[in-house]
């Protein structure tokens, strides 16, 4: 996912907004004077495009008049909470990004604190996970792969670039407990990036790939790979001939998110401002542009949503992770 | 092809799209200085100003000037002031600054300059005639092969062990791997050997080690041991390359150019491991007594890897133009800014927009020519700064080593670290250990402990050694890099001996 995420570019494109939409934001539907982003990890990686990206939008289409964004890396991001938690009085104007990894990392004790001991704003975007195989694999479908893991669970191995335990890993194993496999058998091998784990996928290292649908996604219309499963909950516009795992009757969806957190304790009607804010973002052009340009899916879920949801994704990640020993 | 050419050639040559390259060069140089900012961090700074352009071959050409002028840049501060802010300019910094400590500087940046030429431009060439074959050669490595090949990379410290040295080059290579291993593991997502600090949960930073194994003892060196020192208050002699020397690097640029390029060419690999690899062979196969000048300032050594890195980063765009797969992080963010200007690189490209394919091919060309022409001048000037005074230098070594730690992160214990590992490595120094072997094993353990954990996973077992001849070769490769330097050694050795005794 990283390397659609552009981070100093936004950075800069918000500088020049800031400038720029000075005068425009006079029109009366600005919602807030000002947010600073926090970014748990260093420039350039997807939190930070995340929340440039955010902030562009924001402040170009009018909605804030200015943004601006501190990067605070440490413990996987366990740094940045950490800080807001702890110094949340002086935060109420701070916004930190956030993604599926809190709830994992939340679980496995990495970070002492979860996403109940802050405040949920929103989530904005999201990214389906998919199970992808090279072109000249003779799986053609998740029933193909499934009976290749029956035949030799042990050559069968997939791959992603996450560690074990972590997102790519959990989707390998989600998709195959809900299959009715052992998700223990299989083989997962753990890469460092997305593009190398394509990359080995492509020279037969490895028998399939589970990543995000968006880094796929381009790699599938051109031929060099076939998306057999996607983790939507129906087909995505973006790969038309792509079948979700429900399709196939694997009953499971996952979606990984990103989106915002405040500091715990923040006043009611701060909140509705900046959920208002987010939630008028997706109707103008200036966000159309920012979410095109990334490839991003809006996936909007605000408030009690969000709280619902993160629940059931941690019981479902927890859950699976009990079953892996992880936990 | 000549077709093609002609295209890249007219749109390379308007005036728009020369001033972008000149300027791309010299913002890449000057900020690629910085340590904190490698090609990497400069690119994603110059993608919005490429974006607003419109033009997505104006917008290649402007990318290609900035990166390869940041890597020249991280060239010139690995070289005059010991601070290599990315790990492909490591190497560079073994030779290159010994050299600019014996007054050199202006003959080593120049060297780095026409190495880096050479490297980019017949990269470029075999770019240009051999991409389309070239993606089945970009997939013909598994993570066993990846394995094998950073052990061929750390034979590169056999440089380091000299006479009596070789002990303390391992004791320190072993450290280098160790503390590789902080931080999560590739195997586990557990974190590994933080007590507990969260800080350490991603492990050592490479830009903070980097500073503190080089910059930073050197800068304290220059405090504590002032006498030392005279070498780099002379005048900046030697600017010029003689004739031997041309004859002598430039078949190390020859072979350099190509292997580092094919190198490049594996997603897994880069110009790190182009660099270390580079180093590790031109000096084995150099005659005995240009072998005991690596590591010395060697303008073998200097050229060896300036090249190679050099050919690696024109081989990376083989897997993003031919497969759209990002083998590197500076690839990585380049396929974004493709994508941000609806140019979606793989194997269609140059079917269906050869035009780009070709502006792609041309940048390079005219950005390494381009940095050629403006750096070469400039040499003199940049090579001046270690005339400035001591008393000014090492406050500004010191902000600069700093800086560049804490830039990229944005973390104040890196700072910490920093002056802690430096203090450390200061110590290290004055007990006559070599800090290289540290920084080698350091970089390479990484990676070695991934691929290893990987082949080890997919093989269950250690199998894969011998059941892949692939990995069995470069391991061979591995162990003679190794052992022929102590062989010869032996038996030169033995035959002093024999005269001795014949007298």
């Amino acid at each position: 996912m990283s390397y659609f995420k552009i981070g100093r570019q936004a950075f800069i494109a918000a500088v020049a907004a800031i400038g720029l939409a000075g005068p425009a934001s006079a029109d009366g539907h600005q919602v807030l004077d000002s947010i600073h982003f926090l970014i748990p990890g260093g420039a350039g990686g997807g939190w930070d495009g995340t929340a440039r990206g955010t902030g562009e939008a924001l402040t170009e289409a009018g909605l804030v008049g200015t943004a601006s964004y501190e990067n605070m890396s440490g413990g996987g991001g366990g740094k940045a909470i950490g800080y807001l938690i702890e110094n949340a009085d002086s935060n109420h104007g701070t916004l930190m990004v956030n993604s599926t990894p809190i709830v994992i990392r939340s679980l496995t004790g990495v970070f002492p604190h979860n996403f109940r001991d802050l405040t949920l704003v929103s989530g904005t975007i999201g990214d389906y996970a998919a199970i992808v195989v090279g072109k000249d694999s003779p799986v053609n479908s998740m029933a193909d792969l499934l009976a290749a893991f029956d035949a030799n669970p042990n050559d069968t191995a997939i791959g992603g670039g996450s560690v074990p335990g972590g997102m790519d890993h959990l989707v390998a194993a989600m998709v195959m407990e809900a299959a009715g496999k052992d998700a223990l058998s299989v083989k997962y091998i753990p890469y460092d990036a997305g593009g190398k784990a394509m990359a080995a996928l492509l020279s037969g290292e490895i028998a399939a790939l589970s990543t995000g649908f968006s880094e796929a996604v381009d790699l599938a219309g051109a031929g060099e790979v076939k998306i057999i499963g996607v983790t939507a909950p129906e087909r995505v516009g973006a790969a038309p001939d792509a079948m979700t795992m429900k399709e196939q009757g694997i009953d499971t969806t996952f979606v990984n998110w990103r989106g915002f957190f405040a500091a715990p304790g923040l006043p009611d009607e701060m909140k509705a401002k900046y959920q208002d804010a987010i939630a008028k973002m997706y109707d103008t052009s200036e966000w159309e542009k920012v979410r095109a340009r990334n490839g991003w899916v809006n996936i909007h879920n605000s408030g009690d949503d969000f709280l619902a949801f993160l629940e059931n994704q941690e019981k479902v990640i927890g859950d699976l992770m009990k079953k892996l020993g992880f936990l | 092809m000549l077709e093609g050419l002609l295209i890249g050639l007219q749109t390379a040559f308007s005036v728009q799209n020369l001033l972008m390259v000149i300027g791309g060069c010299l913002i890449g140089t000057f900020i690629g200085m910085l340590p904190g900012l490698g090609p990497m961090s400069i690119i994603a700074i110059m993608i919005p100003v490429a974006i607003s352009l419109g033009d997505p071959s104006a917008a290649l050409i402007l990318l290609a000037g900035v990166y390869y002028g940041a890597i020249f840049g991280g060239s010139t501060s690995s070289i005059l002031l010991n601070a290599p802010g990315v790990a492909g300019t490591v190497a560079s910094s073994f030779d290159g600054y010994p050299m600019a400590r014996q007054g050199k500087a202006g003959k080593a940046l120049t060297i780095a300059a026409i190495a880096s030429f050479a490297g980019g431009t017949v990269g470029a060439i075999l770019l240009m005639v051999f991409a389309p074959a070239l993606s089945s050669v970009a997939l013909l490595f598994h993570s066993a092969e990846y394995f094998a090949l950073m052990v061929v990379g750390l034979s590169a410290i056999a440089a380091f062990a000299g006479t009596g040295q070789v002990a303390k080059a391992l004791i320190m290579t072993v450290l280098g791997l160790i503390m590789a291993t902080v931080g999560e593991g590739a195997l586990f997502n557990l974190p590994r050997f933080t007590m507990g600090v969260m800080d350490l949960q991603s492990g050592f930073g490479f830009i903070t080690l980097a500073m503190a194994m080089f910059a930073l003892p050197e800068a304290l060196f220059l405090v504590l041991k002032p006498k030392d020192m005279k070498g780099s208050e002379g005048d900046i002699k030697d600017l010029r390359i003689s004739r031997s020397e041309a004859k002598a690097i430039a078949p190390v640029i020859g072979r350099q150019s190509i292997q580092g390029f094919f190198i490049g060419v594996l997603p897994g690999a880069g110009a790190t491991i182009a660099s270390f690899l580079g180093y590790a062979v031109e000096r084995n196969i150099a005659p005995k007594h240009e072998q005991d000048e690596f590591g010395k300032g060697s303008i073998k050594g200097l050229a060896a890897p300036e090249t190679a890195n050099n050919a690696a980063c024109t081989g990376s765009f083989v897997p993003l133009l031919t497969l759209g797969i990002p083998g590197s992080g500076t690839t990585a963010i380049l396929l974004g800014a493709l994508i941000a200007l609806n140019v979606t690189p793989g194997p269609r490209l140059m079917l269906d927009e050869p035009q780009i394919f070709w502006a792609v091919i041309m940048s390079m060309f005219i950005g390494n020519l381009v940095l050629l022409i403006l750096n070469l001048p400039l040499i003199p000037y940049i090579a001046k700064i270690l005339a400035v005074p001591r008393n000014y230098l090492i406050p500004f070594i010191l902000f600069f080593t700093l800086m560049g730690a804490y830039i990229g992160q944005n973390n104040a214990t890196e700072l910490l670290l920093l002056v802690g590992f430096g203090i450390c490595a200061t110590a290290l120094k004055f007990a006559d250990y070599p800090l290289a072997p540290l920084l080698i094993g350091f970089i390479l353990g990484g990676m070695m402990e991934d691929n290893f954990s990987r082949s080890m996973q997919l093989y269950d077992g250690i199998a894969f050694i011998w059941e892949r001849p692939m990995t069995l070769a470069l391991l061979v490769i591995a162990a003679i890099l190794i052992i022929l330097p102590s062989y010869r050694n032996r038996r030169a050795r033995a035959r002093a001996r024999g005269v001795a005794e014949g007298d």
